[in-house]
């Protein structure tokens, strides 16, 4: 299959769509570059069409290691305290979540993961 | 006369490799007090110009070892060299840290590095760039810049890194000093902060090779943590690291000595190969076909992985919100989330671990031949400050000869082997799966006949 959809491989529309399915926010400078720089670097790696790759399997994984487990032993982890520490916005022992789209307050509650 | 007998001593301390650090603990020859007071005197004098730490414990009671910004260390900030971890405190420790701190090491600073570890130079660090102790204005590789330059400047006695695409072997190869990437589940990721999980490993950053060794038996082994890392530790005898080239067949890609490679760069790397048939080896010409497409896998699969990855940074568990991610970071984000988008996903990402399937095979094919693969680490040695920074397509082209060995698992070691242009060159040695036994028994070999190692920079900053 041809990786090649158009020519200008993003465009500053295609740009902002991926950007927000990214949940990345662009400053207009990054928008202004990001398709000629972003469309060089897809044009590069599209030689890989040029390797006949019909017979090949890929590969995802070079350890070797599959369905690996460990003993399921109660250990040592982290307290509610510890878990919570790094949290820019807390409340009760909740993160606090950006506003719902109704207006409401939203929290992670931590509890029972993390209990003590 | 006794204080200036003191005095040398003193000087002299912070050049020694982590074996004869040992070994002069163990005879007593100085205290764990004074190691520590030395290290923290020359960090204060050269780390503001070299900007290799972001984070110096003044307290330390250990052997000092100086750990890449991307591994987490309990109470102690860790910020990936980002502002979106700025202020950031892990709670818990990396199986790595663990393991050394079982060992009597401790960490007497955190180092920079590019901006998550994506890049090539030190750049893109958010705190500024880690600047070549060899010469001030030169990149000094990345991205475990910081933890290069504090091994070639002796600002720690060794050091950790990570290596994603040759982010241990390049910065080793830039500033003179060794670097080893182990085999992919050699040593356990559990603490640090994943780029692209199919390919990080981390590594020792040292100032010989027998040390590189001694660091990677620390570090290695199974870990309930990271399901990828294999049971079996790596451990080697003196009297294997010993045994020297001879008998060994050596391998030369001829794909890594063609176009691109820098006229001198390419001199000194031949040397050094000849250096190793005089030891007893038998070089060969091999073939690595698919290594012209290994880069344009690696730029599907990383950007891939890294957009995944960095969907975890939302400012709501920790750290900041997305509007502090940096330049290149954003970069591979975009790319990544393009290709793995609807549609495309068949184009881009399993292509490439179809080609990557082609490039493991390679390797399997010319080791079924040969006990090691040499070349270089780097097209060039170290360049300017500045002067790739808004071509990212160039500055990738320069991690052409590293980023073979990560798709393919593999273990790859960086040597000093002499300079160019008053720069370090390093040589890189490639390994089978698993063995990282015999590159190091070459690279012991080499720098013990050429002493590449023991060469400093001139710091008269």
């Amino acid at each position: 299959m041809k990786l090649t959809k158009d020519k200008v491989r993003l465009g500053q529309d295609k740009v902002k769509h991926v950007a927000k399915l990214a949940n990345l926010p662009l400053s207009s400078e990054e928008e202004e570059k990001y398709p000629e720089q972003l469309s060089k670097i897809l044009e590069y790696v599209e030689q890989l069409n040029k390797v006949d790759t019909s017979n090949v399997e890929p590969t995802f994984n070079v350890s070797g290691q599959s369905n690996v487990v460990r003993v399921d032993k109660v250990g040592e982890c982290l307290n509610q305290e510890e878990a919570l520490s790094n949290a820019p916005k807390k409340e009760n022992a909740r993160l606090q979540t950006p506003e719902r789209s109704d207006g409401g307050q939203g929290f992670f509650v931590t509890k029972g993961v993390f209990a003590e | 006369m006794q204080k200036s007998k003191l005095q040398i001593k003193n000087q002299n301390l912070t050049e020694l490799t982590l074996t004869e650090t040992l070994r002069a603990l163990e005879e007593k020859q100085f205290s764990l007090e004074e190691l520590n007071k030395n290290y923290l005197e020359r960090i204060e004098k050269y780390n503001p110009q070299l900007n290799a730490y972001l984070h110096i414990n003044q307290d330390n009671k250990k052997i000092p070892a100086a750990i890449k910004d991307v591994i987490s260390t309990r109470g102690v900030p860790t910020t990936a060299s980002s502002k979106v971890l700025q202020g950031y405190i892990p709670p818990y420790d990396s199986t790595v840290i663990n393991r050394l701190l079982e060992n009597g090491i401790s960490i007497i600073g955190k180092t920079n590095c590019d901006e998550f570890a994506m890049g090539g130079s030190g750049e893109n660090s958010a705190y500024g760039p880690t600047k070549n102790p060899w010469d001030i204005n030169k990149v000094s590789g990345g991205s475990s810049s910081g933890s290069a330059v504090a091994v070639a400047a002796d600002l720690c006695v060794f050091a950790l890194g990570s290596d994603t695409g040759g982010s241990v072997r390049q910065p080793a190869s830039f500033t003179g000093i060794v670097g080893l990437k182990p085999s992919y589940g050699r040593v356990s990721r559990y603490g640090l902060i994943a780029m692209a999980s199919s390919l990080d490993q981390i590594g020792p950053m040292t100032k010989s090779v027998e040390d590189a060794a001694l660091v990677l038996d620390w570090i290695s082994g199974e870990d309930g943590y990271d399901s990828n890392c294999i049971n079996s530790k790596f451990q080697i005898t003196n009297n294997k690291l010993q045994q020297g080239v001879k008998g060994l067949t050596i391998g030369m890609p001829k794909e890594y000595f063609g176009v691109g490679l820098d006229p001198k760069v390419e001199k000194v790397i031949k040397d050094a190969i000849k250096k190793l048939e005089e030891l007893g080896g038998e070089t060969i010409e091999i073939s690595l076909p698919h290594s012209q497409y290994a880069l344009a896998a690696y730029y599907v699969i990383v950007p891939s992985e890294v957009s995944s990855n960095m969907a975890r940074y939302d400012g709501i568990r920790f750290g900041k919100d997305r509007e502090s991610i940096g330049q290149e970071v954003k970069r591979r984000i975009m790319l990544g989330t393009y290709s793995l988008s609807s549609g495309y996903w068949e184009d881009y990402y399993a292509k490439a671990a179809k080609v990557r399937a082609l490039i493991k095979q390679d390797f399997e094919k010319a080791f079924a031949n040969v006990d090691i693969i040499v070349g270089p680490v780097s097209p060039t040695v170290a360049w300017n400050l500045g002067e790739k920074m808004d071509d990212p397509l160039t500055m990738y082209l320069s991690d052409i000869y590293t980023i073979s060995a990560n798709l393919a698992g593999i273990p790859g070691l960086s040597v000093p082997c002499g300079s160019s242009d008053g720069l370090p060159v390093g040589l890189q040695i490639l390994g089978k799966q698993w063995d990282e036994e015999t590159i190091l028994r070459v690279g012991y070999a080499y720098e013990q006949v050429t002493g590449w190692h023991n060469k400093k920079p001139k710091l008269d900053l």
